[in-house]
């Protein structure tokens, strides 16, 4: 368990280096103002990727570092002679890293080839290639969410239970509004205890109105009158928030089933955009969310969250990959401006930077 | 989806037949597919190849017996180790013997559903004739402390009254304090989500944990959770050293491995297990079930439970009676049909019997579409109440009118009829078998009471 604990005290240290300031502590309202002010300079200075997101991604991710590609370091760097071994040995690593067994097994049979063609001479070319790989399986699929195409554009957030869906909706709201678009938010989570009033205090953060009903409403009406609004105050965006449901519920897909056939009745051709909200922590469960929750919803793109912590990013690469879906955005922490545009290159480098 | 571990390791075995021993050579395939089928389960790679090595030890020289394949074998061996370390048989009930108040503390990452699971367990001590106080100490996230005085409400539990402007730490005081002198025994702090790396929060734990005295310290872990687990759990461990663990959200299809990798690096027993959103859904945790799941082998208990909840017990009797009387209709078929849809896709029912897992591969496309779920439906609902108790008397006349009434076609009202004349003949068959061919009936099931396959 040495290297276990290792890389808990390497995480407290480098978590020392970044955070200094107490990100955690609710904002009272002259901070946040001062937020709101400081995203919305953010956005104008420069849309994405300003110069110290990536540092931060790096802090982030660098415990995913200490997982995937120490470990990848250890077994291929010095190597004279790329053989089966190692190449098996590879593969555990990859699956270790939440990659999922099918990509895995793809990337290894594709090094595989490469390496029968004498492509890869030793461990930094099994790496090279390997991190090329990957890169190109997240950039094959990635594509910036455009909101341009219609109005009101409806963005439904969809995901199991405790992802973080109600937090990126109240980040996407205030990033959304601050770019000085309209937006409405529509709190169809009527299950969980306090869901909505979650919502409207982010909506009231970033000063955008929420609709919502009683506790225990049919998810559906909520939403019905939120697209009702939608046209009638003639917001840019709306983004619908719903409960937590674990995609294995029959039932409760089939609520979701019905919110998207209200929405798009309202709305005709929305909603344009399905987010499914994916926790980095999770396994290999992720691609069984992402099937089911794809056939029944008809996810159109991924937000990876909680990447602050130590969790491996690895599951994106199986998802994207799997179903063709690309990864819009990636939650940074508990802030309301910790949410990104994903940026493939940017999070393969990250990822390989030992 | 994988298949199963146990029919990849027939397969891997099938050269093995007829060698008198396992060696460490003619083992070595099956390890990798124990390996890789627990990697799969999201159990940490450490704590897999500790594990493997123990089979390995375990099974080397073990005689090929001629009752059981090889693959049985050391599946056998596996599922052992497996309840072994998962602490099977050991006391997992939760100390509470102090002097009262008792606090219990709930910690883990964000998301991983303490909230949820504070109500559940305050649900669970009241049953004890306990007299517990749910204490918000979430200040953090938005509207936490209205989540858990709602999930009180409807629990009828007192929650304490506390605000977001407060510090944690002296909100659990505070509750302690208040639960002395209002006679409450048991405490339940209901602490923010947290990274285990964020020592600015960690610290508040660690001061609540020292101004509290906890008997209890729940680590609350998402059954989802991949490889991660570890690392979290360490690191709250290190800190707080945690007396157990509830892990949440089984009730969806995760395996749970990350319970297995956190039993083995803490050493802390599993002591409930999360399963589903309603607020009785907490159970004492059962090691073999989860090693069960983790193993693709099938949990006819979960499933037997599952059935029970989603049967109503009255229809059941009611259709018991029509059974012994033959008198199996299109009413009960349709009644039938939509209780087991009530149970999930058939896909996993069908992975929790064992055996059946090859079954569902041959069913692969012949399975029932909910699509064909609705046209079944509606073509009975097309039948009179006579049609219905008694398929003889529908001819032509009355299957066009069925089809032009449902929106289907005669063929497709001929194909329901059919169907259902099989399932008829399996119930008798059933019938037959009595309550102990029930299970040998389940498989018949999923061929024949359905109106496909």
């Amino acid at each position: 368990m040495e290297q276990v604990t290792k890389g808990f005290f390497r995480g407290l240290m480098d978590k020392i280096g970044v955070t200094s300031q107490p990100d955690d502590a609710p904002p009272s309202e002259s901070e946040e103002q001062l937020q709101q002010a400081a995203v919305v300079a953010d956005v104008q200075e420069k849309p994405k990727g300003e110069p110290g997101f990536f540092e931060r991604l790096k802090q982030g991710l660098k415990k995913t570092t200490d997982g995937l590609v120490g470990r990848i370091d250890t077994l291929v760097l010095g190597k004279k002679v790329i053989d089966a071994e190692t190449l098996e040995e590879l593969e555990e690593i990859l699956i270790t890293s939440d990659i999922g067994v099918k990509t895995t097994v793809e990337l290894i049979r594709t090094l595989e080839q490469r390496l029968g063609r004498n492509e890869l001479k030793d461990g930094a070319a099994l790496r090279a290639a390997l991190k090329e790989e990957i890169l190109a399986r997240l950039v094959a699929h990635h594509q910036v969410l455009d909101m341009t195409g219609s109005r009101p554009f409806v963005l439904l957030v969809i995901g199991v239970n405790g992802v973080g869906k109600t937090t990126t909706i109240g980040k996407l709201a205030s990033r959304y509004s601050a770019d000085g678009r309209k937006v409405l938010l529509a709190a169809a989570d009527t299950f969980r205890a306090a869901a909505a009033e979650q919502l409207e205090s982010w909506g009231s953060r970033s000063g955008v109105d929420v609709i919502r009903h009683k506790e225990g409403a049919d998810p559906s009406a909520v939403v019905f009158d939120a697209c009702k609004a939608a046209v009638a105050r003639q917001v840019d965006i709306l983004i619908v928030d719903t409960a937590g449901r674990l995609h294995t519920k029959v039932n409760l897909m089939e609520e979701m089933k019905k919110i998207r056939r209200v929405i798009d009745r309202e709305i005709p051709g929305a909603p344009h955009e399905t987010l499914l909200v994916v926790d980095a922590a999770t396994g290999q469960n992720a691609i069984s969310q992402a099937r089911l929750f794809k056939d029944a919803a008809g996810v159109t793109g991924i937000a990876l969250t909680k990447l602050d912590g130590t969790a491996k990013g690895g599951i994106v690469v199986a998802v994207s990959h799997e179903f063709a879906l690309p990864v819009r955005y990636i939650g940074v922490g508990e802030s309301i401006d910790d949410l990104r545009d994903f940026n493939p290159q940017e999070f393969t480098d990250a990822l390989f930077q030992a | 989806m994988f298949d199963s571990l146990s029919e990849k390791l027939e397969s891997v075995f099938k050269k093995l037949r007829g060698q008198g021993l396992m060696t460490e050579d003619n083992i070595k395939d099956a390890l990798r597919e124990v390996r890789l089928a627990l990697l799969e389960a999201d159990v940490n790679f450490k704590v897999v190849k500790d594990f493997v090595e123990s089979v390995r030890t375990k099974a080397i020289g073990v005689e090929v017996l001629g009752s059981l394949s090889p693959g049985q074998q050391i599946i056998r061996i596996v599922h052992d180790e497996l309840v072994l370390v998962m602490g099977g048989g050991s006391d997992n009930a939760l100390d509470l013997a102090a002097k009262p108040p008792v606090a219990l503390m709930m910690v883990g990452l964000q998301g991983a559903g303490k909230t949820t699971t504070c109500g559940k367990l305050g649900r669970h001590l009241k049953g004890l004739k306990r007299r517990p106080l749910l204490v918000p100490a979430d200040v953090y996230r938005p509207a936490a402390i209205d989540q858990l005085t709602t999930v009180g409400r409807q629990l009828g539990l007192e929650v304490f009254n506390s605000s977001a402007d407060q510090k944690p730490v002296d909100i659990c005081i505070a509750a302690m304090k208040y639960a002395e002198l209002n006679g409450y025994d048991t405490v339940i702090l209901d602490t923010a989500g947290r990274h285990q790396i964020d020592d600015f929060l960690m610290n508040e734990l660690a001061e609540i944990k020292a101004a509290t005295q906890p008997r209890e310290i729940l680590f609350v872990a998402d059954a989802m959770t991949g490889q991660e687990a570890v690392n979290v759990a360490v690191g709250f461990n290190e800190l707080l050293d945690i007396t157990g663990v509830i892990l949440t959200k089984l009730d969806g299809d995760a395996k749970g491995g990350a319970a297995l990798s956190i039993k083995a690096v803490t050493g802390k027993p599993v002591k409930f297990v999360g399963l589903g959103e309603k607020l009785d859904a907490l159970e004492v945790f059962h090691p073999d079930r989860l090693v069960s799941r983790i193993l693709g082998m099938g949990d006819v208990l979960s499933l037997v439970e599952k059935a029970q909840s989603v049967f109503d017990e009255k229809e059941a009797a009611r259709l018991q009676q029509k059974l012994k009387k033959n008198q199996f209709d299109l009413e009960d078929f349709l009644a039938q049909m939509q209780q087991i849809r009530k149970m999930g896709s058939m896909e996993s029912i069908m992975g929790m019997i064992p055996g059946m897992g090859k079954m569902m591969k041959q069913m692969k496309g012949a399975q029932p579409s909910e699509k064909d779920m609705v046209r079944i439906e509606a073509i009975i609902r097309s039948m009179t109440p006579g049609e219905r108790a008694n398929h003889g008397i529908i001819n032509g006349s009355r299957r066009l009118r069925i089809a032009k009434g449902s929106g289907t076609s005669v063929p497709e009202v001929n194909q329901l009829l059919k169907r259902f004349t099989e399932a008829q003949k399996v119930v008798k068959q059933l019938q037959k078998l009595g309550p102990k061919g029930l299970l040998k009936g389940m498989g018949g099931l999923g061929k024949g009471m359905l109106p496909f396959g």
